[in-house]
């Protein structure tokens, strides 16, 4: 082997993996465990039960695509998160962190590619939410005059209701690090303060800050003070703890 | 290449690691040996970057573990072998591995087949092995990427004496094609015989350090003779402070020259005079690491 052909062996040896190839690694490692390969398919089995339910039981302003589409949406932004959950709290819980920053020392560079990961397989359930929809409609479709009506700023916002709900999954596992307090309070914590939004006094206040701010990005196009509220409880659901895993993850001495 | 200078670190006021320095040379196997609780792990732990020592640096390759850009293709680590998803299959858990350090497929293939886990055993999920399965499933986990350095925390756990030997002699072939090899163990018999050199830990510390032979040197020497009592005179009157071995001989800290010129002298017959070997190396570590272990609860 020549000097040159030598060099170019020992660079490749020494290329540091590239984010695009962390996040194919993340990807697999979302569906290749007994327990995120029957989550998946628990989220699958949802989506396609609550489309048959909604053309079944719903009557024809229900069964107009955006609102099976808002139906399927939402039903999989519900279990989907978990495995967000778990892809990040297995690393401890199972401790597969000491081979993941083992081969990649740079900790943070693993959540992120955690976090796209995450993106990637809320994008591709959000598209089979959308297929399993307009196959639905198409089959049995409705008769009303928007059938088949679907503006493209819900598209978008349906699509950001599923990366949202993932993202607050991803940040509640890295929070926790621990996957059954950060399963509970993922589910747990929304319903106990949107629970405080009962109280008129404070109702106002509440609709910054609970989850249902979330709610209505997959009903209607939304408006200004909407997306404001969008805002907030994202920082707050999903900014927060997300923010506060990281700085334990960059700390925690892994067991 | 591997070195450890001074590292030291302290959990919450407890020194669990206390100036610890040593080198491991490439064609080498290095035993990092001590009873449970003496430091070993945590000193790996340093070594791989998992955790920040107090002071103290230690350098894989001549520099931080950290800082190497793709750190699988350079040094295998197995830091424990129960660290594997149990959820996931054996060979899943290789080519999860080998795609993050960027080696073929193939290569996890050949890795299971080194490490003797048949097709059978890499589709169960790890949740399904034994100790000794998730040994190999981690050995094979650290030569993945083709390493120069291997970091081996406890990796004779779990194995049965079959597998024991099979280990060894792949460490002893590692070394000889020029790697570097550290493995941890708080049982001398796993080591010695694999080992070029012994850092032994006890309480933390170094309490000693070099070749099998170098330590079985300070072993002392074993001596018997027809007639016990003159041998223990002769001994005694040399200077050379016998001590029974509990087997109608005496354990001597001196040179077989040594103690054959004082029963000489004394005109007692011997019937065996040879350096202590393994008996007198375990009891060494033994003693080694029990008087670290006494100090510090004083």
């Amino acid at each position: 082997m020549s000097t040159a052909a030598t060099a170019d062996v020992r660079l490749a040896r020494d290329a540091r993996p590239s984010l695009a190839r962390l996040t194919r690694v993340e990807l697999r490692k979302m569906v290749d465990t007994r327990s995120g390969f029957w989550l998946l398919l628990a989220v699958a089995a949802l989506m396609l039960l609550v489309v048959v339910v909604v053309q079944i039981a719903g009557n024809e302003h229900d069964r107009i695509l955006s609102e099976v589409l808002s139906a399927t949406v939402q039903t999989a932004a519900v279990l989907l998160p978990v495995v967000g959950v778990l892809l990040v709290t297995a690393e401890w819980g199972q401790r597969t962190a000491l081979v993941s920053f083992a081969l990649v020392p740079e900790r943070l560079r693993v959540i992120l590619a955690k976090v796209l990961a995450g993106l990637s397989l809320a994008l591709v359930a959000y598209v089979v939410a959308l297929a399993l929809a307009a196959i639905s409609v198409a089959v049995a479709p409705s008769g009303a005059d928007d059938t088949w009506t679907l503006p493209l700023s819900l598209i978008g916002q349906d699509a950001l209701y599923m990366v949202l709900a993932m993202l607050m999954g991803i940040a509640f596992g890295a929070a926790f690090l621990s996957s059954a307090p950060a399963i509970v309070l993922y589910f747990g914590l929304p319903i106990a303060i949107g629970a405080l939004g009962s109280i008129s006094a404070i109702s106002g206040t509440m609709d910054w800050i609970e989850t249902g701010a979330l709610a209505p990005l997959t009903e209607e196009i939304v408006g200004g003070k909407d997306w404001a509220q969008v805002l907030t409880a994202t920082l707050l659901w999903t900014v927060l703890p997300l923010a506060i895993g990281l700085w334990r993850i960059r700390r925690n001495e892994v067991k | 290449m591997i070195e450890s200078l001074g590292l030291t670190k302290t959990f919450s006021g407890r020194t669990v690691v206390d100036d610890v320095s040593f080198s491991c040379e490439p064609g080498t196997v290095t035993g990092f040996l001590g009873p449970n609780g003496a430091g070993k792990t945590t000193t790996l732990r340093m070594i791989c970057g998992f955790s920040q020592p107090d002071t103290g640096t230690a350098t894989v390759l001549g520099g931080a573990y950290r800082a190497l850009p793709n750190p699988g293709r350079r040094v295998g680590v197995l830091l424990d072998a129960s660290a594997q998803h149990a959820g996931r299959r054996g060979r899943e858990a290789l080519r999860i591995s080998a795609e993050t350090m960027g080696v073929g497929p193939e290569r996890v293939g050949e890795m299971l087949e080194l490490v003797d886990l048949d097709r059978a055993a890499a589709k169960r999920r790890v949740a399904a092995y034994s100790l000794g399965m998730r040994q190999r499933l981690g050995i094979a986990n650290a030569l993945l990427g083709d390493p120069e350095v291997l970091i081996l925390d406890e990796p004779a756990n779990g194995l049965d004496p079959e597998g024991m030997r099979w280990m060894r002699g792949l460490l002893r072939a590692f070394a000889d094609r020029g790697g570097t090899v550290l493995l941890s163990s708080h049982l001398l018999g796993e080591v010695e015989a694999v080992a070029d050199q012994l850092v032994i830990i006890g309480g933390g510390k170094i309490v000693a350090r070099g070749s099998r032979e170098e330590l079985m040197a300070k072993a002392g020497t074993v001596v018997r003779a027809t007639d016990a009592e003159a041998l223990e005179s002769a001994l005694t009157y040399a200077a050379l402070k016998p001590r029974t071995d509990g087997n109608g001989g005496f354990v001597v800290d001196a040179e077989p020259r040594a103690v054959g010129a004082a029963a000489l002298a004394g005109g007692v017959v011997l019937t065996h005079l040879a350096a202590a070997q393994d008996a007198g190396l375990e009891q060494l570590f033994f003693d080694l690491t029990s008087d670290a272990k006494s100090e510090e609860d004083q």
